[in-house]
């Protein structure tokens, strides 16, 4: 079996003289490159653990001898970004809200943080752009829930809500006049044809009087009298084309029927004062500010 | 006799594993338990109408176990291809996550499916095929242990089985390439270690004087991971009829431990018992010598030595120790020539035979496979080093390393073992198409350059943008931003992926033809083990 598959030419290396299955081996020297460069790799890694921690020894491994690691490299290079930011930062935690867009300097600070802050914790709800999604409000417009100026989404940020733990957060509840039967069937079907009506949208015409009369009656104390809603209450705007929800009839009427109650978070607990002004800074200034 | 014994064995198998079923605590247990009993009630049947037949002739090869092996790999490779492909589409499209398949074929239940599918099913069984076919030609004896082949064999499917169902199931020990529960990890330890001593008895009445290099190859791969599946997976069962246990590793010994596995997994799953592939299959194909005995003997042992330590650099920045992340870089950075060592003797053996490359596919293929052996050998001592990889770590590039690693070189040259086997296995004149070969290497190529190429951009955009920041030292994107830029990139991932299934199917056609199409050989003669 063990036949040669090829003859060797007069010029070619040795084979060792093994066959198995027919397969021969050259007895070529190992290439000189090869070698040269696997000792090279050995001589600066003998070099490299002398310099840096490697050799575990008895009660610690060698420290090597650069006192370089991990943890005190990202120690120095925080350190270095905080000392920079010192001044500043404690300037912006102290600052009065509506004088930071004046100061240049803090203004362009309170935007750069403000944007890491909300990439971090806002954008999970409000989007990576602040544009919302259903239930979640966008940032980006005029219209406010629960107020647009500076001090007023500071207060929102900072306490949240309709949460739980902060007992300053935002705080309103909607009926729900269909479940719990607070309303008719017709009374909810006027309503929802009214509320159509007020919004600009294609709405039966009989049921809109009543409807009328039936949003006076149960809505206008929250969402004012002309529909436009109170933003002491979080009552949203009827009357305009922007929907937290929905304004089509099928999820107006589920939203009369079922109510909502978006949560947000009280961020008092997790971001710092200055992290807090700067986010506030940063959404007032995302477009829709006051 | 022994049949009886046989059959009250596997009788009691299938009544044990019955009462186990009906006390199982949870789902992917029960199924597990009924797998077990509908293989043994098999087995149990199947022995039954077998007593009393003439044993099958032992003389010669034992090939039938080897033919099952081949197709087996070719199967399970296009399954875990398929598999890949999907969850690729999945990344591309997560609204591809349907509702209803929640819970059991979502991205996280589907991604360990994959990856055991294409390293253990496909790889695992290449491995197992060709190291029983080549250790017995380089030995010129048959294999030991009369069917204990046969056992490795089905026992490994099983094993496979067991797996699966157990990841869409959702029993997992979620540890990366060790997601088996502790049922499935001992079973497979029991069929290891039987295919250890299958091998090593058939290397003991070896009629040739000196153990050939593919066996040591093949040899080292068994014995460490016998060590790696035992050692990663200690853990105590919290009921003996239920899937869940719980590690004896916790924190950082647990995750040291993990990828101390899981970096010898691609060691010595993937790189030494590949190599024991490469060193039969491309001299054969070749019909060239092996280009240096003292540089095999050399490699080898540096291989071996090296690769054990280079784990921690899985780990850097992390809580594991300075210490030990340092020492396992510099055994990574060591570990490159050594690896290259396989690469030059795999190239240098074609050095004569390069014309080759212009008429035989398979040639091709297993030159290609090298070549990307070669790349990702240099790629992984390379992102080991600590800078390097505060960019690359946790980002598709990693993932592009992999599959250049998995698809260029493990799947090449499987390929090409595959194309070399079954003409002989089945004792056919020739491939039904070498024009089919040629296609499936050009989809192959393609579809990893593709898929490599996509990952290595969209995993060092990924570590710049995380790592970017602004004059102010904060961070500037936030991490949907990265997946966002990442689409394009997923979408070329998936077509690679595509063209690689596609040839890997053509594949399948191409050797199916071969044997129902092809022509017999002339010299039927059974081949022997020779003198």
């Amino acid at each position: 079996m063990s036949k040669k598959p090829t003859e060797l030419e007069e010029d070619e290396v040795e084979t060792t003289g093994h066959s198995w299955d027919g397969i021969e081996e050259y007895n070529n020297p190992l290439p000189r490159w090869w070698l040269w460069t696997l000792y090279a790799t050995i001589i600066w890694a003998i070099g490299y653990t002398i310099a840096y921690p490697a050799w575990p020894m008895l009660t610690q491994a060698t420290p090597g001898v650069l006192g370089w690691s991990t943890r005190g490299d990202v120690a120095a290079e925080i350190k270095a970004v905080d000392v920079a930011n010192a001044e500043i930062e404690s300037k912006l935690a102290a600052a009065d809200l509506t004088t930071i867009s004046a100061d240049a300097d803090m203004n362009s600070y309170a935007n750069n943080a403000g944007k890491a802050v909300f990439q971090t914790w806002c954008i999970q709800c409000h989007q990576t752009g602040g544009q919302g999604a259903k239930g979640y409000p966008n940032l980006l417009d005029d219209d406010w829930l629960w107020g647009g100026d500076i001090e007023s989404i500071h207060t929102t940020i900072k306490h949240g809500v309709r949460n739980e733990d902060d007992d300053d957060a935002r705080f309103s509840e909607m009926p729900k006049f269909g479940a719990d039967e607070l309303l008719e069937a017709a009374e909810i079907d006027q309503v929802v044809n009214f509320v159509l009506k007020i919004s600009g949208q294609e709405a039966d015409a009989a049921l809109v009087t009543d409807g009328a009369v039936v949003f006076e009656d149960n809505c206008a104390s929250c969402h004012a009298e002309d529909g436009k809603g109170d933003r002491d209450q979080g009552a949203p705007n009827l009357t305009d084309a922007i929907w937290l929800y929905g304004g089509d009839e099928a999820t107006i009427r589920d939203s009369v029927n079922n109510a909502r109650f978006g949560v947000m978070p009280t961020w008092a607990a997790r971001l710092s004062e200055s992290d807090i002004n700067a986010v506030a800074t940063y959404v007032h200034q995302l477009g829709g500010g006051e | 006799m022994w049949d009886y014994i046989k059959l009250i064995v596997v009788g009691a198998v299938v009544v044990l594993a019955a009462i186990a079923a009906s006390y199982a605590r949870d789902l992917p247990y029960m199924v597990n338990a009924l797998t077990i009993m509908l293989a043994a009630v098999g087995l149990f049947i199947w022995t039954m109408r077998g007593l009393g037949d003439a044993k099958p002739s032992t003389d010669g090869y034992a090939d039938g176990v080897v033919r099952a092996g081949v197709i087996a790999t070719a199967l399970w490779g296009v399954v875990g291809f398929l598999v890949g492909v999907w969850i690729a589409t999945l990344l591309a499209f997560p609204s591809l996550n349907f509702e209803w398949a929640q819970g059991y074929l979502n991205f996280g239940r589907l991604r360990p499916l994959h990856t055991s599918a294409v390293i253990f099913a496909f790889g695992g069984n290449g491995l197992i095929a060709t190291s029983f076919y080549v250790v017995q030609r380089t030995s010129a004896a048959r294999l030991w242990g009369g069917n204990a082949g046969w056992f490795v064999f089905w026992g490994y499917q099983i094993a496979i089985v067991l797996a699966a169902t157990n990841y869409v199931l959702g029993a997992t020990q979620s540890k990366e390439y060790a997601e088996f529960e502790w049922f499935a990890d001992l079973w497979l330890t029991i069929v290891w270690v039987v295919y250890l001593i299958v091998f090593m008895g058939t290397l003991y009445k070896r009629k040739e004087k000196h153990i050939y290099v593919a066996n040591w190859f093949y040899l080292s791969f068994i014995v460490t991971i016998a060590m790696l599946h035992i050692v990663n997976n200690l853990s105590i069962p919290v009921s003996f009829f239920g899937s869940k246990s719980v590690q004896v590793f916790s924190g950082v010994q647990d995750m040291m431990t993990q990828w101390w596995y899981g970096h010898n997994a691609v060691g010595f799953f993937l790189t030494a018992g590949f190599l024991g592939m490469m060193y039969y299959f491309v001299p054969k194909q070749a019909e060239r010598p092996v280009f240096s005995y003292k540089l095999s003997i050399i490699h080898f042992w540096a291989l071996i030595f090296l690769y054990i330590w280079a784990g921690p650099h899985h780990l850097h920045y992390t809580a594991l120790p300075d210490w030990a992340s340092t020492l396992g870089m510099v055994m990574s950075i060591i570990l490159w020539m050594p690896s290259w060592g396989g690469m030059i003797n795999g190239l240098m053996t074609l050095s004569g035979a390069w014309d080759k490359l212009r008429t035989d596919p398979i040639i091709r293929m297993m030159v290609v496979s090298i070549g990307f052996y070669g790349m990702s050998t240099f790629e992984g001592p390379m992102m080991s080093i600590r800078a390097v990889n505060s960019l690359s770590h946790y980002t598709d590039w990693t993932i592009g390393h992999v599959h250049s690693g998995a698809l260029g070189w493990n799947g090449m040259i499987t390929f090409g073992a595959l194309y070399f086997l079954v003409p002989r296995l089945w004792n056919r004149e020739r491939l039904y198409s070498l024009k089919l070969v040629s296609y499936h290497f050009w989809l192959a190529t393609i579809g990893i350059v593709l898929y490599a190429s996509a990952l290595w951009v969209s995993g060092i955009m990924e570590g710049l943008m995380w790592r970017e920041v602004d004059a102010n030292g904060f961070l500037v994107n936030s991490f949907a931003d990265t997946v966002e830029a990442k689409f394009p990139m997923n979408v070329v991932r998936t077509i690679g992926g595509l063209l690689y299934l596609t040839g890997a199917i053509i594949m399948c056609y191409n050797l199916w033809a071969t044997v129902a199409k092809g022509t017999a050989k002339a010299d039927a003669a059974a081949p022997v083990p020779a003198e």
